[in-house]
């Protein structure tokens, strides 16, 4: 793997963590938080080929898995967005190739990763007998996620976007 | 781009290695994940204790929000004083919030004759997994440990979880796994409050005959060896009280005393009082809410 991208991918990853447990869950919105660390891996994805994603996504999941108030089964992350990395992925470069430079393509892949990845959570959760998942708090967490997603990604994409790019074009690799 | 097969090759591997250490880590008692997740917290926690730092003006200000909200006639005649201004003020503002805090935890420690350890919530975890738990700037160098009380001013706020050296891990009580023991304030009457997933909580009576009134308030009955919960915290006031569904038990809801959106200055009861200090800590009957 080419070190600038995954120096890259660290550095936008671990502070987008930092501020989605300190500062976006504390948010008083009702549902679920928005998630920032989804947002930043499907940014990534757009941009990067699919095993840089994939692997990307993977360990941004684990390290979600493991960051402090995080109580959950170690791997449920890491399974959940190593998925959501790939899909993001594959959409990412169909959306290129249906249309080069709108806006709407990527916060289309947004909306459909954070619905997949809100349901393929609850779904292993549900497989693991965790009592949180509920019919009510899926039906609460998932569409709000989704709605708060879609808000942040304007403000996410085109940053860590050009960044990669950047980190691209004048790195040694390619 | 076009290396499919590799990518499915890697997508696979990476699924496998998240369901070995889903296995690994459902079985429970230790082994090798938990020992990831003890160095996880130790290395986050003062991450997180900084990160917090630096963006506690944003916090606070979005904690003012609400307090905001109800001036806004008020501010938008003042929106053209100087900005810096404003942002003075919301701090001062939430210094004297927390100074009101502090002065109520002091009560509770004064009353209930608890030792504590005071800690500020530095992260919130409740993204995907639908969690009710943060992480506190104390930890087990401070004498906090796995099992102990959390409280702030107003009553009960849930347990510790795991511990790490300068942070630790609270599983709050809306959380659907926290469950306490608790104790109706007139009565006695014994039962369990459990969290919903939500902000209000669920208290299920042990004996379906026991009568159970709206505006009744709760203490915890405390557990054996004050392991997880001393005796005396106060809960929350019954709201309503459902109708006997199959005759077994009986349910009532509660409005907990804690705002557990809002939370900020907690207290973990590192020693518990010698005697239970029963119904001394709920606030007086008047001011009640």
């Amino acid at each position: 793997m080419p070190t600038p991208r995954a120096l890259l991918a660290f550095v936008v990853v671990v502070p987008a963590l930092l501020v989605q447990v300190t500062v976006l869950n504390r948010l008083p919105l009702p549902g679920a938080p928005p998630d920032l660390v989804l947002v930043v891996v499907v940014a990534l994805a757009l941009v990067t080929d699919r095993s840089f994603a994939l692997l990307t996504a993977f360990w941004a999941g684990l390290a979600a898995d493991l960051v402090p108030p995080a109580t959950h089964t170690v791997g449920r992350l890491a399974l959940v967005l190593a998925l959501v990395g790939w899909l993001a992925a594959h959409w990412g470069e169909q959306v290129a190739e249906d249309s080069d430079r709108s806006a709407v393509g990527p916060v289309l892949v947004v909306a459909l990763v954070a619905v997949v990845a809100g349901l393929l959570d609850a779904a292993v959760g549900a497989l693991l007998g965790d009592p949180r998942i509920t019919w009510s708090a899926l039906a609460s967490s998932v569409p709000t996620a989704v709605l708060y997603d879609v808000v942040l990604a304007p403000f996410v994409l085109p940053g860590v976007c050009a960044l990669a790019r950047r980190v691209d074009r004048e790195g040694v690799f390619r | 781009m076009r290396d499919t097969r590799r990518t499915r090759l890697l997508l696979a591997l990476l699924l496998t290695v998240s369901v070995t250490l889903i296995t690994l880590d459902s079985r429970g008692g230790g082994g090798p994940v938990a020992a990831v997740r003890g160095a996880a917290t130790a290395l986050f926690g003062p991450a997180e204790r900084l990160a917090a730092v630096i963006v506690h003006p944003v916090a606070d200000a979005v904690q003012n929000a609400r307090h905001l909200g109800d001036y806004r006639q008020r501010i938008s005649a003042l929106e053209r004083e100087n900005a810096a201004l404003q942002v003075q003020l919301r701090t001062s503002e939430a210094a004297r919030r927390r100074a009101a805090e502090l002065d109520r935890l002091l009560r509770v420690t004064a009353l209930g004759q608890y030792h504590l350890v005071p800690a500020r919530v530095v992260a919130v975890g409740r993204a995907l997994g639908f969690e009710w738990t943060a992480t506190i700037d104390a930890g087990s160098r401070d004498g906090v440990r796995p099992e102990m009380t959390l409280l702030n001013g107003d009553g009960l706020v849930g347990r510790i979880k795991t511990v790490g050296p300068t942070s630790a891990t609270v599983l709050l009580l809306p959380d659907r796994i926290a469950a306490v023991a608790a104790r109706l304030e007139g009565s006695g009457e014994l039962g369990v409050v459990s969290g919903r997933g939500r902000d209000a909580l669920e208290f299920t009576l042990l004996d379906p005959q026991a009568a159970v009134r709206v505006s009744e308030r709760l203490v915890t009955a405390g557990s054996p060896n004050n392991v997880p919960f001393v005796p005396g915290v106060p809960i929350g006031t019954v709201t309503s009280v459902e109708p006997t569904r199959s005759g077994l038990t009986r349910v009532a809801q509660l409005r907990p005393f804690v705002r557990f959106t809002a939370l900020d200055l907690v207290g973990v009861v590192v020693a518990a009082p010698r005697t239970g200090p029963r119904q001394a800590l709920l606030p007086p009957a008047s001011a009640r809410g």
